[in-house]
């Protein structure tokens, strides 16, 4: 049974929509200083994630990044407690302990955003080969960008994922730079280059239609599925906005205008669904009420803060003097 | 009477634990082999899909351990060398350590860290002989040296069993050690002193190999002085409790432990001394030098490594 949020055209543009205001609601919170730290905004990059969790079942997991928003709230996370998540108030994902970055609902198979670029995918290999030794179906998609190829770890990752023949599904989100590096310049060979070289099956799709992410990732799904093993997308995508918060304030100019421009003409939100409207409506209905719940949500008690530090309840020992 | 060496209650443990809970699995290089001691017989007895011989990937099956721990299993990553540690200090301080805080008590990493064989082997040199399980300590991560065959089977239980990441050190001089084993095997809980000789002069708090160290320096000196020996085992979380009250007895203290000097699991224990015991004299560590790197040379390994000259004279000393 896959996700019923995103089961038809208007379900998969109603959550890319969401995602799209979401950041810009955060973008917003971040500015005016609601939202301290910073985020960085998947706009543009939307079709990514829905497209690959319509191929996902709600007992599928997946692994995410610090640009992570889109897939938690692609595989269904609630949007009120991800931005108290992002408030840092007790009501968030996780308790305001983990922020944007470590955003994470294990409930619905979201084993977290993660602050290292590249180390989900061996943990995603790792809940995949657990799953598979369970008999369970299930099957992890580990998001990562194009910054993430070359991580050693990600490369030692594919090996183990095709030689335990995991039911991953790698997603790569190549958005063209890592942080300011074009991927052009950072990435000997190829994306899919480094999958086949591991013997894992591996394609490039148009990362801003979600319909050709969604077919792509249908078949890299029923392959985990089937005992087939891991496979490879390469998404090319863009991020409309900058790498970080932060970013806006340096006024950076490793991106020309046009350049950006010209991938905004390619907006994954213009799918033409003639309930768009009407679908936008009802997202900024949804999303104020996410915003109220989250800023109605109580900052947490600072005698609580080593709470969870350990899960087997060990507390430890105060930093103030004896 | 049976005579059990360290390995073999290890390799028991580990049987153990396999047998009594599917979750157990064993992720290692050359585990299926039993290379290292450690997992001998296991791959014929549990299967390869449970004692998983894994290629030369450390941060991957490390990181790929913790993914199976935070969906279920109780994962046991086995690291021939501990050096191999600072290859994967990433996915344990930063990843499976800090899964349990930032998911807001979400998620939990029951994952076993083993090293058969920590600190000097002798003749291995600068990248095989490394002791850093202050590190460990240091980011918090449940850290264990267990000193005998018992304690290795008791700690090496509780650590599979316990919902956190751990990291086990066997030191390579206790891996020889054999004793009477006249009680069942059992668990020894996590954060848990042992006084191996008690005493009333002088506290040698003795990490490890060590404690075998301290136990015959004791001896040797049993005329002149009552030496307590008291082995931490979990290093972290510290038994403060068994070391205040230790210090209540004798008022003294030396420490021993086979780690660097500067920022080390020694000074950690001096500054609980001072803040929270009772000291009549000014506390003495025997350790490695500042920032060791052991040469090659057996005599350089060894005149890097706390000896039993100079624990001797730093018992002497704090009498002084």
């Amino acid at each position: 049974m896959s996700l019923p949020h995103l089961a038809d055209p208007a379900g998969r543009y109603r959550t890319m929509r969401l995602i799209r205001s979401f950041e810009e609601l955060a973008l917003e919170w971040v500015r005016s200083g609601l939202v301290v730290g910073g985020t960085h905004p998947y706009s543009g990059q939307e079709a990514v994630a829905v497209g690959v969790c319509a191929a996902l079942d709600p007992a599928d997991r997946l692994t995410s990044t610090h640009r992570g928003h889109g897939h938690v709230l692609a595989k269904g996370a609630d949007p009120g407690r991800l931005l108290a998540e992002l408030l840092g108030r007790v009501d968030g994902l996780n308790g305001g302990r983990g922020g944007s970055m470590h955003a994470a609902d294990f409930s619905l198979g979201i084993l977290g955003a993660n602050g290292i670029v590249g180390a989900g995918a061996p943990i995603a290999v790792g809940a995949a080969w657990a799953a598979q030794r369970r008999g369970e179906p299930t099957v992890v998609a580990s998001f990562f960008g194009d910054g993430a190829l070359n991580q050693g770890v990600l490369l030692e990752s594919l090996n183990l994922a095709s030689i335990w023949r995991a039911p991953v599904v790698f997603v790569c989100e190549n958005n063209g730079y890592a942080t300011t590096l074009p991927a052009a310049s950072a990435v000997g060979g190829s994306a899919c280059g480094r999958a086949a070289a591991f013997g894992i099956p591996a394609e490039t799709v148009d990362g801003m239609d979600v319909e050709a992410v969604r077919a792509a990732a249908e078949r890299a799904v029923r392959r985990a599925r089937s005992g087939g093993g891991p496979s490879f997308l390469e998404c090319l995508t863009y991020r409309f906005e900058a790498h970080h918060t932060m970013e806006r304030r340096f006024k950076l100019a490793y991106r020309t205008a046009e350049e950006v421009a010209s991938w905004r003409e390619r907006d994954p939100l213009a799918t033409g669904l003639p309930a768009a409207a009407a679908i936008d409506l009802e997202v900024a209905e949804l999303l104020s009420r996410a915003a109220e719940f989250a800023l109605a949500s109580a900052e947490p008690d600072p005698a609580t803060a080593t709470d969870h530090l350990y899960a087997s309840g060990l507390r430890p020992r105060s930093g103030a003097a004896l | 009477m049976t005579l059990l060496s360290y390995a073999k209650a290890m390799n028991r443990a580990l049987a153990d634990a396999l047998a009594a809970d599917p979750a157990v699995c064993v992720f290692g290089e050359d585990v299926g082999a039993g290379l290292a001691g450690l997992t001998l017989g296991l791959q014929q007895r549990f299967g390869a899909e449970r004692v998983v011989d894994v290629p030369l990937s450390e941060q991957a099956f490390t990181s790929a351990g913790i993914g199976a721990a935070l969906t279920g299993m109780r994962p046991v990553v086995e690291l021939q060398i501990p050096s191999l540690l600072f290859l994967v200090f990433e996915q344990l301080a930063n990843q499976a350590h800090k899964f349990s805080l930032m998911t807001g008590g979400q998620a939990r990493v029951p994952l076993t860290v083993v090293v058969p064989g920590s600190g000097s082997r002798s003749g291995w040199a600068g990248q095989h002989s490394d002791h850093p399980y202050g590190l460990f300590a240091h980011v918090g991560i449940k850290t264990l040296a267990p000193a005998t065959p018992t304690d290795a089977y008791g700690l090496l239980s509780s650590a599979i069993r316990d919902d956190d990441p751990v990291v086990l050190f066997a030191p390579a001089g206790a891996l020889g050690v054999r004793e009477d084993v006249t009680a069942p095997l059992v668990p020894v809980p996590l954060g848990e002193a042992r006084i191996h000789r008690a005493g009333t002069d002088v506290t040698v708090v003795a990490v490890g190999h060590l404690v075998h160290q301290a136990l015959a320096v004791a001896e040797e000196l049993a005329d002149e002085v009552s030496v307590e020996v008291l082995d931490p085992r979990t290093l972290y979380p510290l038994d403060r409790a068994a070391l205040v009250e230790s210090l209540h007895r004798t008022g003294r203290l030396v420490v021993a432990d086979d780690s660097n000097r500067f920022a080390g699991f020694a000074a950690e224990v001096l500054a609980v001394a001072a803040e929270e015991g009772r000291l009549l004299a000014p506390p003495r560590r025997v350790t490695r030098p500042d920032g060791a790197v052991l040469p090659f040379a057996l005599a350089l390994d060894r005149a890097l490594q706390p000896s039993a000259e100079q624990l001797r004279d730093a018992v002497r000393a704090v009498l002084k």
